[in-house]
Protein backbone atom coordinates (compact mmCIF):
# COMPACT_ATOMS: atom_id res chain seq x y z
CA UNK A 1 0.00 0.00 0.00
CA UNK A 2 1.27 3.51 -1.20
CA UNK A 3 0.56 6.83 -0.11
CA UNK A 4 -1.56 7.28 -2.97
CA UNK A 5 -3.95 4.66 -1.72
CA UNK A 6 -4.98 6.75 1.33
CA UNK A 7 -4.21 10.33 0.55
CA UNK A 8 -3.51 13.71 -1.70
CA UNK A 9 -0.43 15.69 -1.54
CA UNK A 10 -0.19 19.33 -2.30
CA UNK A 11 3.55 21.15 -2.91
CA UNK A 12 4.27 24.67 -1.77
CA UNK A 13 7.87 26.88 -1.67
CA UNK A 14 9.37 28.98 0.28
CA UNK A 15 12.89 29.69 -0.68
CA UNK A 16 14.45 26.81 -0.90
CA UNK A 17 12.66 24.61 1.41
CA UNK A 18 9.77 22.37 0.04
CA UNK A 19 6.63 21.84 2.08
CA UNK A 20 4.29 19.44 1.32
CA UNK A 21 0.77 18.89 3.21
CA UNK A 22 -0.90 15.32 3.43
CA UNK A 23 -4.20 15.04 3.12
CA UNK A 24 -5.68 11.90 4.05
CA UNK A 25 -9.70 10.58 2.59
CA UNK A 26 -11.01 9.34 5.81
CA UNK A 27 -10.02 8.43 9.26
CA UNK A 28 -8.20 5.02 8.25
CA UNK A 29 -6.17 6.86 6.22
CA UNK A 30 -5.64 9.26 9.14
CA UNK A 31 -4.42 6.77 11.19
CA UNK A 32 -2.09 4.91 9.43
CA UNK A 33 -0.36 8.42 8.37
CA UNK A 34 -0.21 10.04 12.08
CA UNK A 35 1.64 6.37 13.17
CA UNK A 36 3.68 5.31 9.97
CA UNK A 37 4.46 9.18 8.04
CA UNK A 38 6.89 10.46 10.29
CA UNK A 39 9.37 13.22 9.16
CA UNK A 40 12.06 10.47 9.17
CA UNK A 41 10.09 7.95 6.74
CA UNK A 42 10.10 11.33 4.37
CA UNK A 43 13.58 12.63 4.72
CA UNK A 44 14.49 8.63 3.79
CA UNK A 45 12.10 8.65 1.00
CA UNK A 46 13.48 11.75 -0.64
CA UNK A 47 16.99 10.59 0.22
CA UNK A 48 19.78 13.09 -0.86
CA UNK A 49 17.73 15.56 -1.84
CA UNK A 50 16.38 16.57 1.48
CA UNK A 51 19.64 18.65 2.90
CA UNK A 52 18.37 18.48 7.00
CA UNK A 53 16.06 17.09 9.13
CA UNK A 54 12.16 16.69 8.33
CA UNK A 55 9.51 18.89 10.59
CA UNK A 56 6.30 17.60 10.79
CA UNK A 57 3.21 19.09 11.85
CA UNK A 58 -0.54 17.85 12.48
CA UNK A 59 -3.70 19.58 11.62
CA UNK A 60 -6.30 17.36 13.49
CA UNK A 61 -9.25 19.75 11.66
CA UNK A 62 -9.23 19.12 8.77
CA UNK A 63 -7.43 16.59 8.71
CA UNK A 64 -3.82 16.61 7.18
CA UNK A 65 0.19 16.57 8.23
CA UNK A 66 2.90 19.55 7.26
CA UNK A 67 6.26 18.67 6.27
CA UNK A 68 8.99 21.09 5.75
CA UNK A 69 12.09 19.71 3.55
CA UNK A 70 15.05 21.55 3.40
CA UNK A 71 16.92 22.19 0.55
CA UNK A 72 14.85 20.37 -1.79
CA UNK A 73 14.77 22.80 -4.39
CA UNK A 74 17.90 22.92 -5.87
CA UNK A 75 18.76 26.54 -4.65
CA UNK A 76 14.85 27.63 -4.98
CA UNK A 77 12.62 29.25 -7.70
CA UNK A 78 15.34 31.74 -8.53
CA UNK A 79 18.52 29.60 -7.55
CA UNK A 80 17.60 26.58 -9.63
CA UNK A 81 18.79 25.27 -12.60
CA UNK A 82 16.32 22.27 -12.65
CA UNK A 83 12.98 23.03 -14.56
CA UNK A 84 10.68 22.37 -11.84
CA UNK A 85 12.46 24.63 -9.15
CA UNK A 86 8.99 24.93 -7.48
CA UNK A 87 8.89 20.99 -6.56
CA UNK A 88 5.45 20.70 -7.62
CA UNK A 89 6.40 17.52 -9.96
CA UNK A 90 8.37 16.72 -7.05
CA UNK A 91 5.64 16.48 -4.90
CA UNK A 92 4.16 13.67 -6.23
CA UNK A 93 7.16 11.30 -5.69
CA UNK A 94 5.90 11.34 -1.74
CA UNK A 95 2.73 9.36 -2.83
CA UNK A 96 5.14 6.58 -3.60
CA UNK A 97 6.09 5.68 -0.36
CA UNK A 98 5.03 2.27 0.92
CA UNK A 99 2.81 2.34 3.82
CA UNK A 100 2.39 -1.24 6.18
CA UNK A 101 -1.17 -2.42 5.43
CA UNK A 102 -2.27 -3.68 8.70
CA UNK A 103 -6.06 -3.74 8.30
CA UNK A 104 -8.85 -1.24 9.00
CA UNK A 105 -11.99 -2.14 10.58
CA UNK A 106 -13.41 -3.08 7.67
CA UNK A 107 -11.24 -5.63 7.02
CA UNK A 108 -8.83 -4.32 4.14
CA UNK B 1 -28.04 41.72 11.80
CA UNK B 2 -24.20 42.05 11.76
CA UNK B 3 -22.37 43.40 8.81
CA UNK B 4 -21.28 41.56 6.08
CA UNK B 5 -19.13 42.05 3.36
CA UNK B 6 -17.71 39.93 0.37
CA UNK B 7 -14.59 40.08 -1.07
CA UNK B 8 -13.59 38.08 -4.08
CA UNK B 9 -10.49 36.67 -5.95
CA UNK B 10 -9.07 38.38 -9.00
CA UNK B 11 -6.07 36.51 -9.72
CA UNK B 12 -3.83 34.35 -7.91
CA UNK B 13 -0.69 35.21 -10.07
CA UNK B 14 0.63 37.64 -12.17
CA UNK B 15 0.13 35.46 -15.39
CA UNK B 16 -3.69 34.39 -14.42
CA UNK B 17 -6.47 34.34 -16.06
CA UNK B 18 -8.62 37.46 -17.05
CA UNK B 19 -12.23 35.98 -17.99
CA UNK B 20 -12.98 34.34 -14.19
CA UNK B 21 -13.04 37.73 -12.81
CA UNK B 22 -14.97 39.20 -15.08
CA UNK B 23 -17.73 37.05 -14.25
CA UNK B 24 -17.27 37.10 -10.59
CA UNK B 25 -17.24 41.42 -10.58
CA UNK B 26 -20.62 40.67 -12.93
CA UNK B 27 -22.68 38.07 -11.42
CA UNK B 28 -21.29 37.83 -7.39
CA UNK B 29 -21.97 41.14 -6.25
CA UNK B 30 -18.68 41.99 -4.64
CA UNK B 31 -18.11 44.81 -2.37
CA UNK B 32 -14.57 44.31 -3.32
CA UNK B 33 -11.92 41.98 -5.92
CA UNK B 34 -8.21 41.21 -5.11
CA UNK B 35 -5.62 41.14 -7.99
CA UNK B 36 -2.81 39.05 -6.47
CA UNK B 37 0.06 39.40 -8.63
CA UNK B 38 3.22 39.45 -7.40
CA UNK B 39 5.60 36.32 -6.51
CA UNK B 40 9.01 36.29 -4.53
CA UNK B 41 10.74 37.47 -7.70
CA UNK B 42 8.10 39.50 -9.41
CA UNK B 43 9.29 42.52 -7.77
CA UNK B 44 12.48 41.77 -8.08
CA UNK B 45 12.24 41.34 -12.14
CA UNK B 46 10.15 44.45 -12.11
CA UNK B 47 13.07 46.03 -10.32
CA UNK B 48 15.27 44.94 -13.37
CA UNK B 49 13.07 46.45 -15.73
CA UNK B 50 12.65 49.38 -14.33
CA UNK B 51 16.32 50.14 -14.32
CA UNK B 52 16.05 49.75 -18.00
CA UNK B 53 13.22 51.83 -18.16
CA UNK B 54 12.29 53.93 -15.57
CA UNK B 55 8.37 53.90 -16.93
CA UNK B 56 8.41 49.84 -16.23
CA UNK B 57 8.35 47.86 -13.44
CA UNK B 58 4.79 46.78 -13.19
CA UNK B 59 2.57 43.91 -13.40
CA UNK B 60 2.55 43.36 -18.03
CA UNK B 61 -0.65 42.78 -17.20
CA UNK B 62 -1.94 45.59 -15.44
CA UNK B 63 -3.80 47.45 -18.16
CA UNK B 64 -5.27 44.22 -19.93
CA UNK B 65 -6.88 43.09 -16.51
CA UNK B 66 -7.74 46.77 -15.95
CA UNK B 67 -9.57 47.09 -19.28
CA UNK B 68 -11.40 43.97 -18.62
CA UNK B 69 -12.49 44.15 -14.98
CA UNK B 70 -13.07 48.24 -14.35
CA UNK B 71 -16.47 49.06 -16.16
CA UNK B 72 -17.88 45.98 -14.55
CA UNK B 73 -16.45 46.80 -11.11
CA UNK B 74 -18.15 50.34 -11.59
CA UNK B 75 -21.56 49.11 -12.48
CA UNK B 76 -21.54 46.92 -9.50
CA UNK B 77 -19.87 49.29 -6.69
CA UNK B 78 -17.01 47.19 -6.75
CA UNK B 79 -13.72 48.42 -4.95
CA UNK B 80 -10.17 46.92 -7.16
CA UNK B 81 -7.39 46.26 -5.16
CA UNK B 82 -4.04 44.59 -6.13
CA UNK B 83 -0.46 44.59 -5.70
CA UNK B 84 0.67 44.91 -9.47
CA UNK B 85 2.63 48.04 -9.06
CA UNK B 86 5.34 45.10 -8.10
CA UNK B 87 8.65 47.55 -8.35
CA UNK B 88 6.71 50.87 -9.75
CA UNK B 89 3.50 51.76 -7.99
CA UNK B 90 3.74 55.17 -9.18
CA UNK B 91 4.06 53.98 -12.66
CA UNK B 92 1.36 51.85 -12.33
CA UNK B 93 -1.38 54.24 -10.43
CA UNK B 94 -0.59 56.70 -13.69
CA UNK B 95 -1.67 53.24 -16.52
CA UNK B 96 -4.64 53.37 -13.77
CA UNK B 97 -5.22 56.48 -14.45
CA UNK B 98 -5.53 56.51 -18.07
CA UNK B 99 -6.97 52.88 -18.48
CA UNK B 100 -10.00 54.76 -16.32
CA UNK B 101 -10.33 57.83 -18.39
CA UNK B 102 -10.24 55.29 -21.66
CA UNK B 103 -12.94 53.31 -20.34
CA UNK B 104 -14.96 56.14 -18.77
CA UNK B 105 -14.91 54.41 -15.65
CA UNK B 106 -14.00 57.92 -13.91
CA UNK B 107 -13.86 59.80 -11.41
CA UNK B 108 -12.99 57.56 -9.39
CA UNK B 109 -10.47 58.06 -6.44
CA UNK B 110 -7.49 55.93 -7.14
CA UNK B 111 -5.21 54.68 -3.97
CA UNK B 112 -1.81 54.50 -4.70
CA UNK B 113 0.58 52.67 -1.79
CA UNK B 114 4.40 52.95 -1.50
CA UNK B 115 7.09 52.85 0.76
CA UNK B 116 7.72 49.00 0.19
CA UNK B 117 11.13 50.01 -1.51
CA UNK B 118 13.41 49.99 1.41
CA UNK B 119 16.50 49.77 -0.30
CA UNK B 120 17.94 52.90 1.55
CA UNK B 121 17.12 51.23 4.83
CA UNK B 122 18.27 47.71 3.99
CA UNK B 123 21.66 49.59 3.16
CA UNK B 124 22.11 51.58 6.43
CA UNK B 125 20.86 49.01 8.74
CA UNK B 126 22.80 46.16 6.94
CA UNK B 127 20.72 43.11 8.43
CA UNK B 128 21.63 39.42 8.36
CA UNK B 129 20.67 37.43 4.90
CA UNK B 130 18.74 34.13 5.72
CA UNK B 131 19.72 31.99 3.24
CA UNK B 132 23.71 33.32 4.01
CA UNK B 133 24.01 34.40 7.90
CA UNK B 134 25.80 36.96 6.78
CA UNK B 135 25.25 41.01 6.24
CA UNK B 136 24.20 42.37 2.93
CA UNK B 137 27.20 44.49 2.61
CA UNK B 138 29.49 41.03 2.80
CA UNK B 139 27.74 39.53 -0.36
CA UNK B 140 26.91 41.08 -3.99
CA UNK B 141 25.33 44.44 -4.12
CA UNK B 142 21.51 43.80 -3.95
CA UNK B 143 19.52 45.17 -7.18
CA UNK B 144 15.84 45.94 -5.28
CA UNK B 145 14.91 45.66 -1.77
CA UNK B 146 11.29 45.29 -1.24
CA UNK B 147 9.40 44.60 2.53
CA UNK B 148 6.21 43.08 2.94
CA UNK B 149 3.63 45.56 3.64
CA UNK B 150 0.66 44.82 5.89
CA UNK B 151 -3.09 45.64 5.60
CA UNK B 152 -2.90 49.32 7.43
CA UNK B 153 -2.03 50.95 4.05
CA UNK B 154 -5.02 49.10 2.28
CA UNK B 155 -7.68 50.02 4.72
CA UNK B 156 -5.93 53.56 4.89
CA UNK B 157 -6.83 54.36 1.12
CA UNK B 158 -10.33 52.78 1.28
CA UNK B 159 -11.28 54.87 4.52
CA UNK B 160 -9.84 57.35 1.79
CA UNK B 161 -12.70 56.70 -0.26
CA UNK B 162 -10.48 54.47 -3.02
CA UNK B 163 -12.72 52.93 -5.45
CA UNK B 164 -9.16 51.42 -6.41
CA UNK B 165 -6.10 50.87 -4.94
CA UNK B 166 -2.62 50.10 -6.62
CA UNK B 167 0.42 48.66 -4.04
CA UNK B 168 3.49 47.09 -4.75
CA UNK B 169 4.87 44.54 -2.31
CA UNK B 170 2.03 44.45 0.40
CA UNK B 171 1.48 40.67 1.41
CA UNK B 172 -0.55 38.63 -0.36
CA UNK B 173 -3.69 37.90 2.45
CA UNK B 174 -2.96 41.26 4.10
CA UNK B 175 -4.69 43.04 0.69
CA UNK B 176 -7.52 41.26 1.88
CA UNK B 177 -7.48 41.95 5.85
CA UNK B 178 -7.00 45.69 4.46
CA UNK B 179 -10.69 45.16 3.18
CA UNK B 180 -12.12 43.35 5.44
CA UNK B 181 -10.88 45.69 8.59
CA UNK B 182 -12.42 48.78 6.52
CA UNK B 183 -16.11 47.11 5.90
CA UNK B 184 -16.31 45.36 9.19
CA UNK B 185 -14.73 47.75 11.47
CA UNK B 186 -12.13 45.71 12.74
CA UNK B 187 -9.00 47.03 14.21
CA UNK B 188 -5.98 45.37 14.39
CA UNK B 189 -5.86 42.67 17.57
CA UNK B 190 -4.63 39.03 16.66
CA UNK B 191 -7.54 37.15 16.59
CA UNK B 192 -9.56 39.13 14.10
CA UNK B 193 -6.27 39.07 11.77
CA UNK B 194 -5.38 35.72 11.80
CA UNK B 195 -9.36 35.06 10.91
CA UNK B 196 -9.13 37.53 7.97
CA UNK B 197 -5.74 36.39 7.27
CA UNK B 198 -6.84 33.01 6.99
CA UNK B 199 -9.80 34.21 4.65
CA UNK B 200 -6.58 36.22 2.61
CA UNK B 201 -4.73 32.79 2.23
CA UNK B 202 -7.68 30.72 1.01
CA UNK B 203 -8.34 33.26 -1.61
CA UNK B 204 -4.92 34.47 -2.29
CA UNK B 205 -4.38 32.16 -5.30
CA UNK B 206 -7.93 32.56 -6.96
CA UNK B 207 -8.61 29.03 -8.84
CA UNK B 208 -6.02 27.10 -6.57
CA UNK B 209 -9.57 26.91 -3.83
CA UNK B 210 -12.39 26.16 -6.50
CA UNK B 211 -10.18 23.10 -8.18
CA UNK B 212 -7.20 25.14 -9.38
CA UNK B 213 -3.74 22.78 -8.88
CA UNK B 214 -6.31 20.21 -6.91
CA UNK B 215 -7.33 18.11 -9.69
CA UNK B 216 -6.32 15.01 -10.51
CA UNK B 217 -8.58 12.82 -12.75
CA UNK B 218 -8.94 9.56 -11.29
CA UNK B 219 -8.37 10.34 -7.40
CA UNK B 220 -9.75 14.39 -6.84
CA UNK B 221 -11.43 15.18 -10.52
CA UNK B 222 -12.64 18.64 -10.69
CA UNK B 223 -15.39 19.45 -13.70
CA UNK B 224 -15.30 22.18 -15.83
CA UNK B 225 -11.05 23.85 -15.24
CA UNK B 226 -11.19 25.64 -18.31
CA UNK B 227 -13.98 27.34 -17.62
CA UNK B 228 -12.75 27.56 -13.93
CA UNK B 229 -14.64 29.87 -11.19
CA UNK B 230 -12.52 31.98 -8.73
CA UNK B 231 -13.73 31.76 -5.19
CA UNK B 232 -15.48 34.73 -2.90
CA UNK B 233 -16.02 34.55 0.87
CA UNK B 234 -18.65 36.17 3.26
CA UNK B 235 -17.05 37.82 6.35
CA UNK B 236 -18.82 38.96 9.45
CA UNK B 237 -17.85 41.26 11.49
CA UNK B 238 -17.92 38.82 14.07
CA UNK B 239 -15.34 36.55 12.50
CA UNK B 240 -17.98 33.79 10.77
CA UNK B 241 -16.66 32.52 7.04
CA UNK B 242 -18.33 31.02 4.43
CA UNK B 243 -17.09 30.84 1.36
CA UNK B 244 -18.14 30.22 -2.75
CA UNK B 245 -18.00 30.34 -6.44
CA UNK B 246 -20.24 31.35 -8.93
CA UNK B 247 -22.55 27.95 -9.87
CA UNK B 248 -22.49 28.97 -13.17
CA UNK B 249 -18.45 27.96 -13.29
CA UNK B 250 -16.37 25.22 -13.53
CA UNK B 251 -13.92 24.53 -10.70
CA UNK B 252 -15.04 22.49 -7.14
CA UNK B 253 -15.25 23.69 -3.15
CA UNK B 254 -15.38 21.73 -0.77
CA UNK B 255 -13.80 20.55 2.48
CA UNK B 256 -11.02 19.02 0.37
CA UNK B 257 -10.14 21.91 -1.76
CA UNK B 258 -10.10 24.43 1.11
CA UNK B 259 -8.12 21.96 3.52
CA UNK B 260 -5.16 21.93 0.71
CA UNK B 261 -5.05 25.42 -0.13
CA UNK B 262 -5.33 26.01 3.68
CA UNK B 263 -1.85 24.36 3.99
CA UNK B 264 -0.57 25.84 0.74
CA UNK B 265 3.20 27.13 1.17
CA UNK B 266 2.63 27.33 4.85
CA UNK B 267 5.45 25.69 6.97
CA UNK B 268 4.27 25.75 10.80
CA UNK B 269 0.47 25.76 10.64
CA UNK B 270 0.09 27.37 14.26
CA UNK B 271 2.66 29.97 13.29
CA UNK B 272 2.34 31.81 10.03
CA UNK B 273 3.88 34.77 9.87
CA UNK B 274 2.14 37.65 8.11
CA UNK B 275 3.09 41.68 8.23
CA UNK B 276 -0.45 41.63 10.48
CA UNK B 277 -0.07 38.66 12.91
CA UNK B 278 1.38 36.20 13.83
CA UNK B 279 -1.98 33.70 12.06
CA UNK B 280 -2.80 30.18 13.82
CA UNK B 281 -4.40 27.47 11.47
CA UNK B 282 -3.97 24.83 13.04
CA UNK B 283 -7.56 24.57 14.97
CA UNK B 284 -9.00 25.34 11.48
CA UNK B 285 -12.00 23.17 10.42
CA UNK B 286 -14.07 23.43 7.50
CA UNK B 287 -17.84 22.75 6.91
CA UNK B 288 -19.61 22.22 3.80
CA UNK B 289 -23.22 24.36 4.13
CA UNK B 290 -24.49 23.67 0.81
CA UNK B 291 -23.37 22.87 -3.11
CA UNK B 292 -19.92 24.59 -3.38
CA UNK B 293 -20.23 26.65 -0.11
CA UNK B 294 -18.06 26.07 3.13
CA UNK B 295 -18.06 27.59 6.24
CA UNK B 296 -14.59 27.97 7.77
CA UNK B 297 -14.02 28.18 11.38
CA UNK B 298 -10.92 28.34 14.18
CA UNK B 299 -8.54 30.39 12.81
CA UNK B 300 -6.62 32.81 15.42
CA UNK B 301 -3.59 34.48 15.72
CA UNK B 302 -1.13 35.95 18.08
CA UNK B 303 1.56 38.84 18.13
CA UNK B 304 3.10 40.27 14.95
CA UNK B 305 5.93 39.81 14.26
CA UNK B 306 8.29 42.78 15.42
CA UNK B 307 10.16 42.60 12.10
CA UNK B 308 9.62 42.72 9.29
CA UNK B 309 10.28 40.00 5.96
CA UNK B 310 12.33 41.78 2.95
CA UNK B 311 12.73 40.16 -0.31
CA UNK B 312 16.33 41.24 -1.49
CA UNK B 313 16.64 41.11 -5.47
CA UNK B 314 20.28 40.53 -7.20
CA UNK B 315 21.26 40.08 -10.76
CA UNK B 316 21.68 36.12 -11.14
CA UNK B 317 23.47 36.06 -14.67
CA UNK B 318 22.04 34.60 -17.68
CA UNK B 319 20.55 30.87 -17.98
CA UNK B 320 20.97 29.15 -21.68
CA UNK B 321 18.82 26.01 -22.08
CA UNK B 322 18.76 23.35 -24.95
CA UNK B 323 16.19 20.53 -25.05
CA UNK B 324 16.39 17.68 -27.76
CA UNK B 325 14.35 14.58 -27.94
CA UNK B 326 15.35 10.21 -28.33
CA UNK B 327 12.56 7.77 -28.44
CA UNK B 328 12.31 4.57 -29.31
CA UNK B 329 15.12 1.48 -28.18
CA UNK B 330 17.78 2.58 -26.17
CA UNK B 331 16.38 6.06 -25.90
CA UNK B 332 17.61 6.59 -22.85
CA UNK B 333 20.98 5.50 -23.52
CA UNK B 334 21.44 7.91 -26.84
CA UNK B 335 19.87 10.84 -24.58
CA UNK B 336 22.72 10.31 -21.87
CA UNK B 337 25.54 9.96 -24.36
CA UNK B 338 24.20 13.34 -25.94
CA UNK B 339 24.16 14.83 -22.03
CA UNK B 340 27.62 13.53 -22.29
CA UNK B 341 29.00 15.40 -25.27
CA UNK B 342 26.76 18.59 -24.81
CA UNK B 343 28.65 18.47 -20.99
CA UNK B 344 32.38 18.01 -22.30
CA UNK B 345 31.65 20.69 -25.04
CA UNK B 346 30.29 23.02 -22.73
CA UNK B 347 33.84 22.50 -20.18
CA UNK B 348 36.16 21.80 -23.05
CA UNK B 349 35.27 24.34 -25.64
CA UNK B 350 34.21 27.16 -24.27
CA UNK B 351 34.82 27.33 -20.75
CA UNK B 352 31.59 26.80 -18.51
CA UNK B 353 32.50 25.01 -15.63
CA UNK B 354 30.67 21.82 -14.92
CA UNK B 355 29.33 22.98 -11.72
CA UNK B 356 27.03 25.59 -13.73
CA UNK B 357 25.26 22.81 -15.66
CA UNK B 358 22.78 21.01 -15.35
CA UNK B 359 21.69 17.89 -16.67
CA UNK B 360 17.95 16.52 -16.80
CA UNK B 361 16.34 13.70 -18.64
CA UNK B 362 12.78 15.17 -18.74
CA UNK B 363 10.36 11.47 -19.07
CA UNK B 364 13.07 9.76 -17.43
CA UNK B 365 12.05 10.87 -13.51
CA UNK B 366 14.03 14.26 -13.66
CA UNK B 367 11.22 16.00 -12.11
CA UNK B 368 11.54 13.93 -9.02
CA UNK B 369 15.26 14.15 -9.01
CA UNK B 370 15.96 10.78 -10.36
CA UNK B 371 14.83 9.49 -6.76
CA UNK B 372 12.65 7.27 -8.79
CA UNK B 373 13.50 4.08 -11.45
CA UNK B 374 13.43 5.45 -14.69
CA UNK B 375 12.19 2.30 -16.48
CA UNK B 376 11.97 1.81 -20.17
CA UNK B 377 10.82 5.21 -21.28
CA UNK B 378 8.75 5.15 -24.62
CA UNK B 379 11.25 8.46 -25.31
CA UNK B 380 13.01 10.65 -23.17
CA UNK B 381 13.78 14.35 -23.38
CA UNK B 382 17.15 15.86 -22.70
CA UNK B 383 17.52 18.95 -21.28
CA UNK B 384 20.57 20.95 -20.61
CA UNK B 385 20.73 24.67 -18.66
CA UNK B 386 23.54 26.03 -17.61
CA UNK B 387 24.64 29.65 -15.76
CA UNK B 388 26.03 32.01 -17.77
CA UNK B 389 27.34 35.84 -16.84
CA UNK B 390 26.10 36.99 -19.95
CA UNK B 391 23.18 36.43 -23.01
CA UNK B 392 26.18 35.79 -25.68
CA UNK B 393 27.66 32.91 -23.28
CA UNK B 394 24.41 31.62 -22.04
CA UNK B 395 23.10 31.02 -25.99
CA UNK B 396 25.89 28.92 -26.30
CA UNK B 397 24.08 25.93 -24.29
CA UNK B 398 21.51 25.71 -26.63
CA UNK B 399 23.53 26.02 -29.67
CA UNK B 400 25.64 23.17 -28.06
CA UNK B 401 22.15 21.21 -27.72
CA UNK B 402 21.21 21.76 -31.42
CA UNK B 403 24.24 21.00 -32.83
CA UNK B 404 23.80 17.49 -31.81
CA UNK B 405 21.31 17.06 -34.80
CA UNK B 406 24.19 16.57 -37.15
CA UNK B 407 26.90 15.70 -34.42
CA UNK B 408 25.53 13.55 -31.88
CA UNK B 409 23.82 10.35 -31.34
CA UNK B 410 21.12 8.95 -33.63
CA UNK B 411 17.14 9.96 -33.90
CA UNK B 412 17.76 13.39 -31.91
CA UNK B 413 14.85 15.61 -32.96
CA UNK B 414 12.74 18.78 -31.92
CA UNK B 415 15.79 20.56 -30.45
CA UNK B 416 14.73 23.88 -28.98
CA UNK B 417 17.07 26.65 -27.36
CA UNK B 418 16.65 29.44 -25.30
CA UNK B 419 18.12 32.11 -22.65
CA UNK B 420 16.85 34.47 -20.21
CA UNK B 421 18.20 36.94 -17.38
CA UNK B 422 17.76 35.44 -14.10
CA UNK B 423 17.32 37.27 -10.79
CA UNK B 424 17.99 35.72 -7.59
CA UNK B 425 15.98 36.55 -4.57
CA UNK B 426 17.07 36.41 -0.88
CA UNK B 427 15.57 37.70 2.11
CA UNK B 428 15.95 39.78 5.81
CA UNK B 429 13.71 40.99 8.42
CA UNK B 430 13.68 44.58 9.17
CA UNK B 431 13.06 46.32 11.90
CA UNK B 432 9.07 47.96 10.82
CA UNK B 433 9.78 51.69 12.24
CA UNK B 434 12.17 51.32 9.88
CA UNK B 435 9.45 50.97 6.96
CA UNK B 436 7.28 53.80 6.42
CA UNK B 437 4.08 53.00 3.79
CA UNK B 438 2.44 55.64 2.10
CA UNK B 439 -0.88 56.43 0.44
CA UNK B 440 -1.95 58.91 -1.81
CA UNK B 441 -5.63 59.14 -2.81
CA UNK B 442 -6.29 61.31 -5.97
CA UNK B 443 -9.50 61.51 -8.11
CA UNK B 444 -8.73 60.05 -11.30
CA UNK B 445 -11.28 60.62 -14.31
Amino acid sequence: MRVDDVADVRAGDKGDTLMLAVLPRDEAGWALLREQLTGAAVRRHFGPAVTGPVDRYEVPGLPALVFRLPGALGGGVTGSLTLDGHGKALSYHLLTLELEDRGGPDGR
Amino acid sequence: MTRRTRVGAGAGFAGDRIDPAVRLVEQAGLDHIVFECLGERTVAAGTLRRLSDPAAGYDPLLAARLTAVLPACRSAGTTLITNSGAANPEAAGELTGRVVARTGCGPVRLGVVTGDDVLDAVRRADPVVAETGRPVSAGPEPVSAHAYLGAEPVTEALEAGAGIVVTGRVADPSLYLGALRHDLGWDDGPHLSGIGTMVGHLLECAGQLTGGYFADPVTKPVPGLARLGFPFADVTADGRVELGKLASDGGRLDRRTCAEQLLYEVGDPAAYLTPDVTADFSGVTFRETGPDTVAAGGATGRTRPDRLKVTLGYRGGWVGEGQISYAGPRCLDRARLAGEIVRERLRDVHGIPEDDVEVEFLGAGAAHRGLAAPGDPVEVRLRVAARAPDRERADLVGWEVESLYTNGPAGGGGARAGAHEQVVVRSCLLDRALVRPVVTVTEVR
